[in-house]
Order: C-alpha cells, then sequence, then structure tokens
C-alpha cells in the first residue's frame, strides 16, 4: 500500500472504516438472507433511521462527553422524563406542544448544568454524578405520573400531525406491492432532526474551537490545562451539551413512540454507550467520532432488525450478537494500540 | 479533647458512619418502633432486621466492587446481569432445561449451586481477562457481559421463569429452620469476614492498593500486576455469584428480566458512599459496607414513608448528591478557603483593636 495512504488511515481512521464497512457487509447479508421479507426494500433501511432517530442524538451527546474523557448514563432516564412531560403535558394539561418543547429543551440546559458544574468544578467522579441524575429523572418522571400516557390525536393535533408526516423520497426509489400500489419510501421529522443533529455535531467537533479542546482535555487533561484551557469550564459544556442533545433525542424518541411512561428508553444509555464505542470512540477520551457513532447506532439497530425479521429467535439473541460485536471491536482496538504502541 | 474529635472527623469511615446514623435517627423520629424487635413464628422481626436482611445483595456485591474499584480505577457494571446469569443458570441445572416448575430437583443442590458459581466466575474470569491481559477500560469491557448475561440466563431459562419450589433452596434468602435469624445475614458475615481475612493475613490487600495507585510501579517492584487485576475481577465475579444465588432463593425461582436490575449501580454506589475514590488505590472495605446498608437504609425509610419504589430515586439522587459533594476535595478545599479568610479578618479586626 501507499505509505501516503496508509498514513492517512491511521488506526483510528481504520476503525471508522471498518465500522462502516461492517454495517454495510451485515445489511447485505440481511438482504440476500432475508430478501423474501421486504429487508431489500430501501423503506427497511429507512425504517432502521426512523426508530433509531433518537438514540442518534443521544449518542451524539454520549460521544461529545466521552471524547472528554468523561460519562453520562443519565440519558435514558431524561429521555423518559421528557417524553412524560410531552405526554402529561398534552394529554393531561392539554398544553400547547411548543411551550413544552421549549420547556424540555430548557430543562435539558439546566440538568446539564448542574451536572456539569458538580462534575467540572467540584471534581466529583463523572459516572456518580450522572448516576444520580439517573435515579433523579428517572424518580421525577414518576413523580409526574405512574401510568402509562398515550398521545394520540384529540389530545394534541400539530404533535400528532408532526409525528404522522411523511416526507416522501422521489418516487422512483419506490416499489410495487403484491397488490399493484406503489409504495413510495417516506422519512419521518426525526429523521431530518437527528441527521442535522449528527452534522452539526460533527461540524461543532472539527471546526470550532470548543470542539477542538474537547479533544484536547480528553487525550490529556494536565498539557491542555498547561496549554491555557479552562478545563473545568470545558468538561462543564460538554454536560450542557450532552443532555442538551439528549432532550432534542427525548422529542425524537417520542415523535416515534407517542407515549410517556416510567419504564421507558431504559437500558438507553447503554445502548448510546455501546454504539460509541462500536464507532470508534474510547472511553478514556481523546479518540472518536460523530460518524462512527451514527454507524455505531445502525449497526445495533440492523442486529435488532435482523432478529426480528427472522421472527424465530429469541429477542435476546440481538443482546448476545449485540454484545459479541462490541467485544470483536475491544479486541481491535486493543489490538491497534498494542501495535502503535510497539513502534513507537 | 479537640484534637480527638479532629481525628475522628478526619477518618474515612466517618462520614459514611454518620451519614448511616443520621438516616436511622430520621427513622427514629418518625417511627418511634423502628428499633423494636421482636419474633413472630420463630424467626425475627423489624425494620432493622429487614434493613440487615435485604441489604446483603449490596453488601456482598459492594464487597468485590470495592477490590474492583481499588486495582483498576474502574468499575464492573457487569455485577447485575451475572447475578441474574447466576440464577438461571443455577436454577436450569436444578430443574433441568426446559422445565417451568419443579419440586424435585435433577441434580444434587450442591451442584446447581456450584454449577452457578463457577459461571459467575467464568464471567469475571472473562472481564478480568479484557482489563488485565488486554488492557481495556473496566467499564467497556464489563459493558460486554452486562449485555450479554442476562441475555444468556434468558435462553438458559427458555426463556420463562424457572421456579424450584423445593424446600432447601429457599434457605439461603430466608430463613434455616429452627433459625431466628435470616441466612442472608449469616452469608454475608462469611464472604465479609474470608475477604477481610484474606486482605488482612495476606500481603494481598498492600498489594491490590499498589497495582491501584500506579501498576507501572507495582510491577516493577516485583508485583505481578495484571495477575493481582485478574484476581479481584474473578472474586468480584464470584461475590456476583453468591448473591445471584441468595436473590433468587428469596423468590425460590430464576427472574431473568429482574434479578439483579440496576444491582451494578447500586454496588458502586454503595463503594462511593463508603468514601472510596472511583479513581483507584486507596480503599476501605468497612466503608462500602457501611454504604451498601446506608443506600438499603434509606430505601427502606422512604418505602415505610409511604414513598413509591418507583419515586423513591429522587430522593435517594439527592441524598447522594449531598453526600458525595459533601466529600469532594474541591468542596472540603473551598470550605477550608472560607474558614482561612474568616481567620484572616477575625485577625485583622483584632489586630486594629490591639491598635
Amino acid at each position: 500500500m501507499n505509505k501516503k495512504v496508509f498514513d492517512k488511515l491511521n488506526g483510528n481512521t481504520l476503525l471508522l472504516v471498518i465500522t462502516i464497512c461492517l454495517f454495510f457487509f451485515m445489511y447485505i447479508i440481511g438482504c440476500i438472507v432475508y430478501s423474501g421479507k421486504g429487508f431489500t426494500h430501501l423503506q427497511t433501511f429507512l425504517n432502521l433511521l426512523i426508530t433509531n432517530a433518537g438514540l442518534i442524538c443521544v449518542a451524539s451527546g454520549m460521544t461529545c462527553v466521552m471524547l472528554c474523557g468523561g460519562i453520562d448514563i443519565s440519558v435514558g432516564s431524561l429521555v423518559a422524563m421528557d417524553c412524560m412531560i410531552l405526554a402529561y403535558g398534552m394529554g393531561k394539561l392539554n398544553l400547547p406542544c411548543i411551550p413544552l418543547i421549549l420547556m424540555i429543551l430548557v430543562i435539558g440546559l439546566v440538568f446539564g448544568a448542574v451536572q456539569g458544574f458538580l462534575i467540572g468544578y467540584m471534581k466529583i467522579q463523572p459516572f456518580i454524578i450522572t448516576m444520580a441524575g439517573m435515579f433523579f429523572a428517572r424518580g421525577m418522571t414518576a413523580v409526574i405520573c405512574t401510568d402509562q400516557i398515550s398521545i394520540t390525536e384529540t389530545t394534541n393535533k400539530l404533535f400528532y400531525a408532526w409525528a404522522n408526516f411523511k416526507i416522501q423520497l422521489p418516487a422512483f426509489l419506490g416499489y410495487v406491492n403484491k397488490k399493484g400500489k406503489l409504495q413510495v419510501p417516506f422519512i419521518r421529522i426525526s429523521v431530518i432532526i437527528a441527521l442535522l443533529v449528527v452534522a452539526a455535531t460533527f461540524f461543532l467537533l472539527k471546526y470550532t474551537k470548543f470542539g477542538r479542546s474537547l479533544y484536547a482535555v480528553g487525550g490529556n487533561q494536565t498539557s491542555a490545562a498547561m496549554m491555557g484551557l479552562d478545563t473545568r469550564k470545558i468538561k462543564m459544556k460538554a454536560y450542557i451539551l450532552s443532555s442538551f442533545l439528549c432532550s432534542i433525542g427525548g422529542i425524537c424518541y417520542c415523535l416515534n413512540t407517542m407515549s410517556g411512561s416510567v419504564q421507558q428508553a431504559s437500558g438507553f444509555e447503554m445502548d448510546a454507550i455501546a454504539s460509541s464505542v462500536i464507532g470508534g470512540t474510547l472511553l478514556t477520551g481523546g479518540v472518536g467520532n460523530v460518524i462512527g457513532s451514527f454507524f455505531g447506532v445502525m449497526i445495533t439497530g440492523t442486529i435488532t432488525t435482523l432478529v426480528n425479521t427472522n421472527g424465530k429467535l429469541l429477542s435476546s439473541w440481538a443482546n448476545i450478537a449485540t454484545a459479541a460485536l462490541l467485544c470483536f471491536f475491544i479486541i481491535l482496538q486493543s489490538v491497534f494500540a498494542y501495535v502503535k504502541n510497539r513502534s513507537k | 479533647m479537640s484534637g480527638k474529635i479532629k481525628a475522628l472527623t478526619k477518618n474515612q469511615l466517618f462520614l459514611p458512619f454518620a451519614m448511616m446514623v443520621l438516616v436511622l435517627l430520621i427513622n427514629l423520629i418518625k417511627s418511634p418502633d423502628f428499633f423494636a424487635i421482636n419474633i413472630q413464628n420463630g424467626v425475627l422481626y423489624g425494620r432493622l432486621i429487614d434493613i440487615l436482611n435485604r441489604g446483603s445483595e449490596i453488601a456482598i456485591l459492594a464487597v468485590g466492587q470495592t477490590l474492583v474499584v481499588a486495582v483498576s480505577a474502574g468499575t464492573d457494571i457487569s455485577v447485575g446481569s451475572v447475578m441474574s446469569l447466576t440464577a438461571c443458570g443455577t436454577c436450569m441445572l436444578l430443574a433441568g432445561y426446559g422445565v417451568n416448575s419443579t419440586t424435585t430437583l435433577a441434580v444434587p443442590l450442591v451442584v446447581g449451586l456450584l454449577f452457578g458459581l463457577i459461571l459467575a466466575m467464568c464471567c469475571g474470569a472473562f472481564n478480568g481477562f479484557l482489563v488485565s491481559k488486554l488492557n481495556i477500560q473496566p467499564m467497556v469491557a464489563t459493558l460486554i457481559l452486562f449485555t450479554a448475561a442476562r441475555a444468556i440466563g434468558l435462553l438458559l431459562c427458555n426463556n420463562q421463569i424457572t421456579y424450584i419450589r423445593y424446600e432447601p433452596y429457599k434457605y439461603f434468602g430466608n430463613f434455616i429452620p429452627g433459625c431466628p435469624v435470616p441466612t442472608a445475614i449469616f452469608i454475608t458475615i462469611v464472604v465479609v469476614a474470608v475477604v477481610m481475612l484474606f486482605l488482612k493475613k495476606t500481603a494481598m490487600g498492600l498489594y491490590i492498593q499498589s497495582v491501584g495507585i500506579n501498576k507501572k510501579a507495582a510491577r516493577i517492584s516485583g508485583l505481578n500486576s495484571s495477575n493481582i487485576c485478574f484476581m479481584c475481577y474473578l472474586i468480584c465475579g464470584l461475590c456476583a455469584g453468591i448473591a445471584g444465588i441468595v436473590a433468587s432463593s428469596r423468590i425460590y425461582s430464576a427472574d431473568s428480566n429482574n434479578i439483579g436490575r440496576n444491582y451494578e449501580l447500586d454496588s458502586i454506589l454503595a463503594v462511593a458512599l463508603g468514601g472510596n475514590s472511583l479513581g483507584g488505590g486507596r480503599f476501605n472495605m468497612a466503608g462500602s459496607i457501611i454504604g451498601a446498608y446506608t443506600i438499603q437504609a434509606i430505601t427502606v425509610t422512604l418505602l415505610a414513608m409511604g414513598v413509591s419504589t418507583d419515586q423513591a430515586p429522587v430522593v435517594k439522587a439527592i441524598i447522594v448528591v449531598l453526600i458525595v459533594t459533601a466529600q469532594a476535595p474541591a468542596f472540603k478545599a473551598f470550605l477550608a478557603e472560607r474558614k482561612a479568610k474568616k481567620l484572616v479578618q477575625v485577625n485583622e479586626t483584632q489586630n486594629k483593636e490591639a491598635a
């Protein structure tokens, strides 16, 4: 291989390439094995985006936090709380949806600021603080309401219209189903939001001062501080960003599920962490990319879809497959790190 | 005298212990019969017994978790899932694969229990291998089993809840006939005592601390860092297995989805509440165990006050933040600085008056 190309393809970029390749590989395998069950249709792929829109937003925020060497396990509960606020506000209190959405975003900012302050300025371990945040948000969800509330057309017309709004793709991408009707592939609003979030985070991490300082703090906090960066402030900002993106994710999630309940989105935080890790983000910080996290979400989503399409397999196989994949990627990362250290 | 008090408050165990006493005092004010222990049907009843009994799982997990935190500056988040896997493995072997409910055992009880514990130790070994030999961050390494162990347990139990309606199996989580004290308390005491003896009577406690403080330095001074790290994960897995069997025995079944749910969080919390740094190095086992019972005391208190199980986490979260903030070095430094400023002011005013 040309040395210049090889230099560009250092360990981290190579991992990203492997992640992307694996996603396409798995998807193509799915297409071949389950071609009879509609896996080849573009809509299946788009459904993957629709169901995982919330998780994509959350994973983007998680990546930012992980880049600066932290972790945020409060995200799942925060999503549940957001959904509950939306569902309760619209379903029980008959409030209009736009103020509610604004309120959720503000809650996200405040929630992140409190966590960020305690982690950045008080120097408490992120795991403990965000775990407290996780308990708090999950408990608050139950304090608001312990029932499952669904959002229907009668409760809020505008929100219902948003949730069911189909953005049609060009007709030539469609196919004719068995009844002879043309099925045009579509996406929903949440997908647009999620893709925008990924693009914005990518831009933020790559081209802004804040994004670069995240990498610096995650790579080596002491040297970042010596360079004159205010590490405490940067950490706090990272958690604010994570909780804010998580709130956006909560809205996307709610647009998809149209309900609020206490146990909603449980295990979301681990899904987001797993996606980021598969996407090549290191928990020690300083290495990673939001594009990788996006494909990480898509890979875990594809596994679930494959298991569901099969129909005969127990759903626990999806978990086992994800774990096996996680194991594969983690060992690959460690091998890369080993080779890198050796060549030095 | 004041020196003694100062030494007491400086002790790592002071704050965790004070918190525990505070929680218990609140209980005492709320309901004066809190400490009342009476005997019904030949067994002990009372809130205090309840806390000790129900807190056993968290305490056992906290023992393993403390070692893991100390040696690798990371947390083992798979313990809850491993608990579930152990319960499923034990029940599956005792009942036979695919059997939903049984009154007679397919294999002797000991074999089933051993199988469960071996499964748990395998999980611990797997985590330990990833962390100590491949140098993977502990949380990521244990994330694998966090996701997989519960799912494997579900497969072992053929996606259903396996009931073991065999009396001796219920002993571990309930009472042995003729003994008024819950068995789980004895199990906890044995686990804690064995690990404590192991740490104190051998140099292992010191080894673990030195590996946790500086892995390379420990290796250079002649310790096999990676083996010590591996062993800690093995012990943590074993502890999770024991806790899993206790939890399973309480409900004489293997409920894969609910056994050990969120216990990983509680066990890590116990370590942190005990005043141990999650950054590894120095550790205090007694602190973690006090932390574990504090968590259980908080939970029992809240339930006794009529807060629902779903809402209890809010209060728990606030208490946790308060305790952890009070222990944070940055916060202590802030307080010390204020105190110093005040002293300076007092001195200045005194000087002025003198002048």
